[in-house]
């Protein structure tokens, strides 16, 4: 039997179906996605380590047990890109940080065991700016990553390599993590779904922490019902991590088939200011008027405490980072100065060669903020803000069923554009930060093409563990709009 | 903020920054520090704060005995190990009350 050429294009879905029923094997998918891989990533640069070798043995394991009669799992072949700051065992994971260079894992994350139980195939580690922290992936202390729609301009970031890695078929799936925007704002920027769960939805057990109150996993995909399939196989209490919730696991999937009739949509006008892009703004206004003709409402809500939420956002997430990032000591694990020459110098040396510039500033900021004579006033205030900016979104959803919003404020921008204004490119995650800060889950969704024919973003979110009502709206667009072309630029 | 303040938080954060890079940092930081500043024009007098977006307590468990990493695991990715040891710098001083902390 021949394989079919562009399995590695397929979504997860349609993939492991094929795989199930054996039209195809798990081997000639991770092939086929392997061939792409070597034709396209020299140009796009999604991936920091390509694990061939594991992904035909985990491949083949999957034909195999096939073959012997036992049901396969419901991610059965699918190419899984995993962002690199999750941890897999055997395979070298360094947050994209100098500080980590060279750290093999000796343990799998909550996920990646979950992805290996339900028969995915992890194919590699994807790029991200440095521990997580920036907008463009640019921080990263390896390699640029580009947009696959543009190569002169960034993917978005944090989880910028994963979102690449998807949008140019050099996977079926990818995992990425979300602290302020991580997931989302790369997916609009890459014409892919990305959706951030709930807080405590998904196990954070053996992810690179950069704030814990904030992070979470959650599936970039080229579809919903992708996200849906990834969502549920990671989804769930894990005893290994605390903050995960003891809730059930709703059918994802199944509730894609419900569409959006008779939903109430918001739209707080705080979301769409009178400066906003012009090609967003008609994007996002288009989407909505599609969701309100197939059945759906809009209403007004209001979130008035939304213009604060970078300036609380910074606050709250670098003071948690500069705790975080303190175990970077140059004892346990990753590298160490080779000049230190006492205690004292083996810490500050070591740092200042492990970390770039961004995770610097950025412990120097959270440090700052939790130092004595500062706390009450930024750190305390921080998350008296954030209560502010929970109690607003809990009101707005008395009064409807989601929020609608764009994701980001513009298209991909430029490589080299923001790198040497930090504040500016803080900005990028504008509408995005607030809904980490209240623990919601948020997904974006393709919604269009600005002229330039770059992707545009429909970010929809819910109350808390709302993520089918939140899938039904991305699914009724995406039925009515369609899922993003291919990624033109390579 | 001054030289000062930048060095003190830097020693805090145990970071080694270079002459060029206080007075950047020094420049950024009181930027964002300024911006981040228009949260005193909110009024959250009465609001408590919120460190964690769901209601968590302590996660206990019982203290039972179960495989985990074994030592060689554990110690695999040290940068300096000796026998079954992390291997650092003195941190006492021969003769010396107090641990060492030159700063």
């Amino acid at each position: 039997m021949s394989r079919p050429k562009d399995l590695c294009l397929l979504p997860a879905h349609a993939t492991a179906r094929l795989v199930r029923e054996g039209t195809v094997k798990a081997r000639d998918v991770v092939d086929s996605t392997l061939e792409r891989i070597a034709a396209v990533d020299s140009k796009v640069g999604a991936y920091l380590k390509v694990d061939a070798d594991g992904a035909r043995a985990a491949a083949d394991a999957v034909d195999r047990k096939r073959a012997s009669g036992k049901p396969l799992g419901p991610l059965a072949g699918a190419a899984v890109a995993v962002k690199d700051n999750m941890c897999t065992r055997g395979l070298e994971t360094t947050a994209a940080s100098r500080i980590l260079e060279g750290w093999v894992p000796p343990y799998d994350c909550t996920v990646v065991r979950r992805i290996r139980e339900a028969d995915g195939i992890v194919v590699g580690k994807t790029n991200l700016d440095e521990f997580a922290m920036g907008s463009s992936t640019e921080n990263s202390a390896f390699k640029k990553t580009r947009n696959p729609w543009d190569l002169s301009r960034v993917p978005g970031g944090s989880s910028g390599g994963s979102a690449a890695a998807v949008a140019a078929g050099e996977c079926s799936v990818a995992l990425g993590s979300d602290t302020g925007g991580s997931i989302r704002q790369p997916a609009a920027l890459t014409g892919t779904v990305g959706l951030k769960p709930t807080y405590g939805r998904v196990s954070r057990f053996g992810l690179i922490a950069f704030g814990s109150s904030l992070d979470q996993i959650g599936p970039i995909a080229r579809d919903v019902e992708d996200a849906a399939l990834l969502l549920r196989t990671v989804a769930g209490h894990d005893p290994a991590d605390g903050t995960s919730v003891e809730r059930d696991v709703p059918d994802y999937v199944a509730a894609l088939k419900q569409g959006a009739k008779g939903l109430r949509l918001g739209i707080p006008k705080e979301y769409f200011p009178p400066d906003l892009n012009a090609e967003v703004a008609s994007a996002v206004k288009g989407a909505i008027a599609r969701l309100v003709e197939a059945g759906a409402t809009a209403v007004e809500v209001d979130l008035p405490t939304s213009p604060y939420s970078i300036a609380c956002y910074y606050i709250v997430a670098t003071s948690e980072a500069s705790s975080n990032l303190a175990r970077y000591d140059g004892v346990k694990y990753g590298a160490r100065s080779a000049e230190a020459k006492d205690l004292y110098s083996m810490y500050a040396l070591t740092r200042r060669d492990g970390f770039g510039p961004e995770v610097r500033r950025r412990i120097m900021l959270g440090t700052y903020a939790l130092s004595a004579g500062y706390y009450d006033a930024y750190y305390k205030k921080g998350l008296e803000v954030r209560s502010l900016l929970r109690r607003e979104f809990d009101a707005a959803f008395e009064k409807c069923d989601a929020i609608l919003s764009p994701t980001s404020p513009f298209p991909a921008f430029k490589i080299g554009e923001k790198v040497d204004d930090p504040l500016s490119m803080y900005l990028s995650d504008i509408f995005t930060v607030a809904v980490n800060l209240a623990g919601l889950p948020g997904v974006s969704v393709p919604c269009g093409l600005s002229m330039e024919r770059l992707p545009i973003g429909l970010q929809v979110l819910a109350p808390p563990f709302g993520e089918e009502t939140m899938l039904r709206v991305a699914r009724a667009h995406e039925k009515l709009a369609g899922t993003a072309p291919e990624a033109p630029g390579i | 903020m001054d030289r000062k303040d930048v060095e003190g938080i830097a020693s805090l954060a145990r970071l080694e920054l270079s002459e060029e890079e206080i007075e950047r940092i020094r420049l950024e930081l009181g930027d964002i520090l300024h911006y981040v500043s228009k949260l005193k024009e909110l009024d959250t007098g009465g609001v408590e704060p919120m460190p964690y977006p769901i209601d968590i307590g302590n996660a206990f468990r019982a203290g039972r005995v179960a495989p985990a990493l074994t030592r060689a695991e554990a110690l695999a990715g040290a940068p300096k190990t000796e026998g079954l040891f992390f291997r650092v710098p003195r941190v006492i001083e021969p003769g010396a009350e107090h641990g060492s902390n030159p700063r």
